[in-house]
């Protein structure tokens, strides 16, 4: 696993793209072709299957490096880590041994059925003759997650480099629910007529948020507006008398939403659509909260079904009758989109996202304002003439969101990141006042800049109150401005409501904690807007 | 939660009665009137080592290791009143022995030794284990009380032998000479620059240095140190004349427009704080090597037991968890606040040659 371990370690230490491209294809020259294709599956997300449960890997961690376990959960708050904090407080290889990638997943594959002793027995032998490196590559084979800074696309660029074929075939062909152990590289890549697995689902194209003045885009009648609403982006497919529902994480999600299994008799073979999947009722979409009682769970009762139906608002057609159509023009495909839905006749669970008409930009911008009336996010821009990309890509969709709601909050705990934040205090929770009383209400972790993360953290070690575990309560003095989508009740929450992606907008050193925001001014915004 | 401090409490206040204790002006020893690394002004300051944490300004007199009096005057003014001692030599302070011991921190760092009646008490300063052939060979003091810092106080940091990471560094340098690149390589001004400019492999071309760093080695050349040879970087320097060139610089430099009249280069950190990922690719650096002048965990262990102390007191660093391990292994420890700069791995590394005397640079 050596040469993987030095991919590994080379994509770790440059955050430059080329470099990055340049291991990548280097390492698909010379490795093996098994190999090479677990390499693909790994840095996609794919995983061998969990073998071993991470906390068996904790106790074994700390019994074989000698430490009590306070001490290994100690050092993995400040590692940020399992699969690092495990490589890190062993004792040194006793002896080294180079084995494929390809042993190593077989290994981890052939211990799921053994027993807890034997497990350990050859977990901990094989840590043994690691490197501290490459222990660390081998638990993350069993941890997952191999986040190493390499997106879909960066890697569909380096095998392009290395097999010569066409980057956006690459990317529909890694799409879907291949499995590494079933294939061989050449078969994957070169065959001139592979099977077509049916369910394959195409690349989303995706939106970047609009920065600046709307004016700039040019003439209001070039662009199809629609509104962006709040649920799971999805691709519903009908191929061969079957259908298959994607969620844009590339999971398979066909099985949680049996309102969109009928579709299968009604929509013309080879139909791929692509929407928003919500909870809706009474003509109107619900929190993305009931969503989430879709998702969480392996069995959908009939009583969730009751309380949030779902339905596909569809926005864009990407197969017709059986034919990619993703390089035609918008305004084309939206023509077609409008046909096969109405042919459909499904108006229960395929809505078409309906076009917002404007005559100046001036007006949409008054029409973005009123975006939570409608349950929406904002609005979405897309030219009219503009192709189905791959991925996110500026210039043709933009995404117009309405300005988040705010308010002034103390912060009142601080925990440890992870990863790149490891070992910094980056994520806070905060409270507004009741009374005389600090009352949490939301967590969040993004939106400072790394100077001022930088200096919150040495906020947070000098005015330390307590400590439990990786989390302090620190003196109730810095307020932020949280901006956050939606609100909602929550009998979960201490402050009685939940917020949709809170995060911080502003750090008021402006403002003594005093103040700060209070639970009214909370309440307000949740009759207002709450769902 | 974490419920392992022994003797405690809030700083200003007295806690720790004995030979010495800890004050709100720094660590105490009452019966010579001395104050040992003192954070606010004193009469008499025994100080460990240089760097700003520890040496501080304001004191009326300052007692150091002779190899720290040109940076002390370099960086708390020429004028300070200033006395010095071998390691080992030994000054008697109303009945109180005081001595000076290797530390292996940077040049001229000591630990501080305190007898009185038969007790005995050693302050570490900041130290580390592995001889780094310019900071003097650590050396275990036998004592009863042993306060010691432990920036590295968790098993997570385990060092590798120095001459693997040179060998990593100048394999990189002679990389990025290959590649016409010049190698810039970060560490602080005082300790790891002089550190790194020796272990540098001076065949693969010439090294350059930062205002801040070759202030520090000029400081210490006046005292006698050797080092190797350095070309500091003036204003109307001329990089054409030095190919294959490394540059060692200061923290503050990095991502300055000083660093441009190198471009193209390739821009390294050596740091303890690199042998964790996080840190690693938070640094905007192209290379993190692990080097630190603090001991690693298996390090601290290994000091703690060689002094035979029977308490410990942890200062800075890790602190709760290094006296909570060491009281499950039988030995009495307990944690203070001091203003020493324990715990700050994103801008400086442990104790530093960060802002507070940064104006030494250009």
């Amino acid at each position: 696993m050596q040469r993987f371990t030095r991919l590994f370690n080379e994509l770790d230490q440059t955050t430059k793209t080329n470099q990055k491209v340049q291991a990548l294809v280097d390492y698909f020259e010379e490795a093996a072709e098994e190999d090479k294709i677990w390499t693909i599956a790994l840095l996609s997300g794919k995983r061998p299957g969990r073998s071993v449960g991470a906390s068996f890997l904790r106790v074994w961690a700390a019994e074989v490096g000698n430490i009590p376990d306070w001490l290994f959960e100690e050092s993995y708050h400040v590692v940020g880590d399992l699969a690092e904090t495990i490589s890190l407080v062993f004792p040194q290889a006793e002896k080294k041994m180079n084995r494929s990638l390809t042993y190593w997943i077989n290994f981890l594959k052939n211990l799921r059925e053994l027993d807890e002793d034997t497990k350990k027995e050859r977990v901990t032998g094989a840590w043994l003759q690691m490197a501290p490196y490459e222990r660390f590559v081998f638990n993350k084979l069993i941890t997952g997650g191999f986040r190493v800074g390499v997106s879909q696309k960066l890697m569909v660029r380096a095998l392009s480099k290395h097999t010569g074929i066409d980057e956006n075939k690459l990317a529909h062909k890694l799409m879907g629910n291949w499995q590494p152990e079933a294939i061989n590289f050449k078969q994957f890549f070169f065959s001139s007529n592979p099977e077509e697995d049916l369910s394959r689902p195409y690349p989303f194209y995706l939106a970047y948020a609009l920065e600046g003045d709307a004016e700039a885009l040019g003439d209001v009648n070039d662009w199809q507006v629609e509104r962006k609403w709040d649920g799971i982006r999805g691709q519903v497919i009908a191929r061969g008398k079957k259908v298959y529902v994607w969620s844009r994480g590339e999971e398979l999600i066909t099985e949680k939403f049996p309102e969109f299994h009928g579709l299968a008799d009604k929509l013309p073979d080879g139909t791929v659509l692509d929407g928003e999947i919500l909870a809706f009722k009474e003509g109107k979409p619900l929190s993305f909260n009931h969503l989430q009682t879709r998702i969480g769970r392996k069995n959908i009762s009939r009583k969730v079904l009751e309380n949030a139906p779902a339905v596909l608002m569809v926005y864009d057609l990407l197969e017709n009758q059986g034919k990619d159509i993703r390089d035609r023009p918008l305004s084309e495909r939206r023509k077609m989109l409008e046909e096969v839905v109405k042919k459909t006749g499904c108006e229960e669970v395929l809505k078409t996202s309906q076009i917002v008409k404007s005559q100046s930009w001036e007006e949409l911008g008054r029409e973005r304002q009123l975006s939570r009336k409608y349950y929406s996010e904002g609005l979405m821009l897309k030219k009219t003439d503009s192709t189905y990309k791959v991925g996110r890509k500026k210039g043709d969709w933009w995404k117009w969101k309405v300005d988040p709601m705010t308010i002034d909050a103390v912060m009142i705990y601080a925990m440890r990141g992870h990863g790149r934040r490891a070992n910094l205090y980056t994520d806070y929770t905060f409270a507004v006042w009741d009374g005389d009383q600090l009352v949490p209400f939301a967590k969040a972790y993004s939106g400072l800049t790394d100077q001022e993360i930088i200096a919150v953290d040495a906020f947070v070690k000098k005015n330390t109150i307590e400590r439990f575990g990786p989390v302090r309560s620190v003196k109730p003095e810095l307020v932020f401005e949280i901006a956050f989508e939606g609100i909602n009740k929550s009998s979960r929450h201490k402050s009685g409501v939940a917020l949709r992606f809170p995060r911080m907008h502003r750090w008021r050193k402006d403002k003594p904690a005093s103040e700060a925001n209070n639970l009214e001014d909370l309440f307000a915004l949740l009759k207002q807007y709450g769902g | 939660m974490i419920t392992d401090r022994v003797v405690a409490g809030p700083i200003n206040q007295p806690v720790f009665m004995g030979l010495l204790q800890f004050t709100s002006k720094g660590i105490y020893c009452k019966q010579a009137d001395v104050y040992i690394d003192p954070w606010k002004s004193v009469e008499k300051a025994l100080i460990t080592h240089g760097h700003s944490d520890h040496a501080r300004h304001g004191h009326k007199q300052y007692l150091c290791h002779q190899h720290s009096r040109s940076i002390l005057k370099l960086r708390l003014g020429k004028n300070i009143n200033i006395q010095t001692v071998k390691y080992g030599e030994s000054v008697s302070i109303n009945g109180v022995d005081i001595s000076f011991h290797p530390a292996g921190h940077i040049i001229g760092s000591a630990q501080i030794r305190l007898e009185y009646k038969g007790c005995v008490w050693v302050v570490s300063g900041d130290y580390k284990i592995e001889d780094d052939g310019l900071s003097g060979a650590y050396t275990p003091i036998k004592c009863q009380y042993f306060i010691t810092e432990c920036t590295f106080g968790l098993p997570v940091y385990k060092w590798i032998p120095q001459q693997e990471v040179f060998d990593d560094i100048n394999n990189w340098w002679q990389q990025n000479n290959k590649e016409g690149k010049t190698t810039v390589l970060i560490g602080y001004s005082l300790g790891k620059a002089q550190r790194l400019i020796q272990g540098l492999d001076t065949s693969i071309g010439p090294i350059l240095t930062h205002g801040a760093v070759e202030n520090i080695n000029q400081a210490l050349r006046d005292d006698g140190i050797k080092l190797n040879d350095t070309v500091s970087v003036t204003p109307d320097f001329d990089k054409k004349k030095f190919a294959n060139a490394i540059v060692v610089a200061p923290p503050s430099a990095a991502g300055t427009n000083w660093l441009k009249k190198f471009h193209p280069y390739s821009i390294g950190i050596a740091s303890g704080w690199m042998g964790l990922r996080g840190p690693r690719r938070r640094r905007t650096v192209d290379r993190g090597f692990v080097l630190s002048d603090h001991a690693d965990w298996p390090g601290l262990n290994q000091a703690v037991q060689a002094s035979g102390a029977e308490y410990v007191i942890a200062t800075h660093g890790y602190t709760n968890a290094f006296a909570r391990w060491l009281n499950e292994k039988g030995v009495q420890a307990s944690v203070e606040n001091t203003l020493f700069e324990g715990e700050l791995p994103e801008i400086k590394e442990g104790s530093n040659s960060g802002s507070t005397n940064d104006k030494t640079e250009n």
